[in-house]
């Protein structure tokens, strides 16, 4: 069943200089119960377009969408009703989330009483079964911390207890991975894994990070310049990919290097946000350029759910 | 465990500016004039006198051991007598201290309750009409002269009200004919001590318009730092995240975003503080407030320096505890702090 239903969403934000076309033309349709990838270099709108559904975007930024449906409603109109409440966030950097001031029981006790009815011991109880459920070993002593005397992983953990305790059953983990220790980061998948199949939520993963996708994800979209090229099954999207941007990135993957500066091995840059795109936005930089592709948007490619937008037909892939 | 280390630091360097202080007072009030023997000997005095002032005061002995024997007295609190009155300094602190305390406590405890929530509104709605009119009030708070605004306060809710006292700290229904026992100085107290809830509130409402006269600087100071503060507070990604969760918006900003900007106005306490307790003279002779800045104003006319030495003292010490309450304060809200 659907749990989110995008169509061509996209969200400018005004400045001085010109409107930036953060995202431009984002397709998604995620399943209830899975985790779904969302990759792309730096800058290519993922995390603007997570935050158009907690509608957490830039003072004045615009939202356009054909369909932005979370559960049936209409992300335009409930974003911030449903976010806290069935939609929840988990960033990049735990250390900049959680507040340097409070101690990890208020936090949480703030949370679960914003959202759920229950007495003070009850919900330190809740509290810190919840941080127990993350894997925390210790939660009454996190309890009685300050996020600076946490681990960068045991942070992440809190900032997962805290999204769970608002009951909400979507979460957007933006690079969840990316400030942590490798092996931290895949101890923290393992976790969001692990919840998704005993709880039952629904994960969109951002990640510029392919060991991500193929770690932990059941399906994947790829963004580029705001838009969404390809999407599909993991092991469709990385061992047959269709769009050749998804090809650069896979054939960008060095065998090992240093964590997070692989995408940044394909030739070229990104076309700057301000620009307005006729055609294939990866024209530029795509080595099976045709004429065609700077100058008419490319149609929709499919196999099965497998789909991705590109002028070369099918079998080219 | 970090904390205690932390305290005690403050209390250690604490005690280093009660010392260094003393030893300035010291050079003023002991060196300074070019013979204190004749200033503390009175109005033309023959050489006799002069003579006799010079063994009481002990100005024949070496400097270090003046230096200690000062010392030692400020620190039992034996200020000696004042030049001009010839009372005992100490006698008189007893009723001007509790005083100019009474106004300083008020007046910060007024600014920071007007001034910090109105920081925080200007805050939360930076750019619009709340914000404009709170950065307006807030400048008229600042630039507006004290003598100024008490004279406004008087005629408005005095004169023209009569809601509240012209001046003075009781009235004299109280203070002549049912004279409250004096145990702290601080009259709320010492009412409530007697169990005398007339007297109580007749204290009260003779500190409002003084207090309320003092308050008005560091207010307006209190709600732009707030308000600077809170505006880089909110830009940061905890406040974000505290949305995502779908935490409320005054929680949000009087829970999680006010205690990050605390330091600011932990600040303005003391820059209040010591505002009021120096900087009154004006107020408290508008108002006949009987406290430590008229009397030194009078001291400071006279050339009394054992008047002068004594308010320092007592004032630099008010301050120093002040502000050691103040940085313990601030590491108690941000555990960061003790760590620095
Ligand atoms: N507040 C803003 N004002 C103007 N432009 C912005 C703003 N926030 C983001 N952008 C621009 O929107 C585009 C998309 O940004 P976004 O943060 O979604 O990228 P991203 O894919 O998450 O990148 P990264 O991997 O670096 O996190 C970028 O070009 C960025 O510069
Ligand atoms: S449409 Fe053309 S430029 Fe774009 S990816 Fe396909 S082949 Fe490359
Ligand atoms: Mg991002």
């Amino acid at each position: 069943m659907t749990l989110l239903d995008v169509r061509n969403l996209s969200v400018s934000i005004p400045t001085p200089e010109g409107d930036v076309h953060a995202v431009r033309s984002v397709d998604l349709s995620i399943e209830r119960g899975e985790i779904h990838g969302v990759i792309g270099e730096s800058g290519c709108g993922k995390t603007m377009t997570g935050m158009a559904m907690l509608g957490l975007v830039p003072q004045g930024a615009r939202i356009a969408a054909d369909r932005f449906h979370f559960d049936g409603e209409d992300l335009s109109e409930n974003a911030s009703r449903l976010r806290g409440r069935r939609i929840g966030l988990i960033s990049q950097d735990p250390a900049a989330a959680l507040n340097p001031v409070l101690s990890i029981a208020r936090q949480m006790d703030d949370v679960l009483s914003a959202h759920r009815d229950m007495p003070r011991q009850t919900r330190h109880a809740e509290a810190a079964a919840l941080l127990a459920a993350t894997g925390l070993p210790d939660p009454e002593k996190v309890l009685k911390s300050y996020p600076h005397q946490l681990s960068g992983g045991m942070q992440q953990r809190v900032v997962i207890a805290q999204a769970l305790a608002t009951g909400a059953d979507f979460l957007i983990a933006d690079e969840p991975t990316t400030a942590l220790d490798v092996s931290v980061g895949a101890q923290v998948l393992a976790l969001l894994r692990r919840l998704v199949s005993e709880r039952g939520l629904t994960v969109l993963m951002i990640t510029h990070d392919m060991d991500v996708i193929a770690e932990a994800c059941d399906r994947a979209t790829v963004l580029y310049a705001g838009r969404s090229v390809e999407t599909g099954p993991v092991d469709d999207v990385l061992r047959r990919p269709g769009h050749p941007y998804t090809r650069a990135l896979l054939a960008a993957l060095p065998d090992a290097g240093p964590h997070g500066a692989r995408l940044a091995a394909i030739e070229g840059s990104i076309p700057p946000p301000r620009i307005a795109i006729a055609g294939c936005a990866f024209a530029p930089r795509c080595p099976q350029a045709m004429l065609v592709c700077a100058a008419e948007p490319p149609p929709m490619r499919a196999r099965a759910t497998h789909r991705w937008l590109c002028h070369l037909p099918e079998d080219a892939a | 465990m970090e904390l205690l280390r932390y305290i005690l630091r403050r209390t250690v360097l604490s005690a280093f500016v009660v010392v260094g202080v003393t030893f300035l007072v010291f050079v003023v009030a002991q060196v300074v004039p070019s013979d204190p023997a004749a200033l503390y000997a009175g109005p033309r005095p023959t050489a006799e006198q002069i003579e006799k002032a010079r063994q009481e005061l002990n100005l024949d002995a070496p400097l270090p051991a003046r230096f200690a024997t000062f010392a030692a007295a400020m620190a039992t609190g034996d200020f000696g007598v004042s030049y001009k009155s010839r009372r005992l300094i100490a006698e008189d602190l007893r009723s001007y201290l509790p005083a100019t305390l009474e106004l300083a406590v008020f007046s910060t405890g007024l600014a920071l309750l007007i001034g910090i929530p109105l920081g925080v509104l200007a805050a939360a709605r930076q750019g619009k009409w709340p914000d404009r009119l709170g950065s307006f009030s807030s400048i008229a708070a600042v630039a507006m002269p004290t003598f100024f605004l008490a004279m406004i306060l008087q005629l408005v809710f005095a004169q023209w009200l009569g809601i509240l006292p012209l001046s003075g700290r009781l009235s004299r229904e109280i203070s002549i004919s049912a004279p409250l026992p004096m145990v702290t100085g601080f009259n709320m107290i010492d009412a409530l001590l007697a169990g005398r809830i007339d007297a109580f509130g007749n204290a009260l409402t003779h500190l409002i318009l003084p207090a309320l006269t003092l308050a008005s600087y560091p207010a307006g100071v209190a709600m732009r730092l707030t308000r600077s503060a809170m505006i880089e507070i909110l830009e940061r990604r905890h406040v974000a995240a505290a949305r995502a969760l779908g935490l409320s918006e005054p929680r949000i900003l009087f829970g999680h975003a006010l205690p990050n900007a605390m330091g600011p106005a932990l600040t303005v306490i003391g820059l209040s503080f010591a505002y009021a307790l120096t900087g009154a003279v004006l107020v408290e002779i508008i108002f006949a407030w009987p406290g430590l800045g008229r009397y030194v104003s009078e001291a400071i006319l006279a050339k009394d320096f054992p008047v002068i030495a004594a308010v320092t003292m007592v004032v630099t010490i008010c301050y120093v505890v002040m502000n050691l309450m103040i940085d313990i304060a601030q590491a108690l809200v941000d555990p960061r702090v003790a760590l620095s």
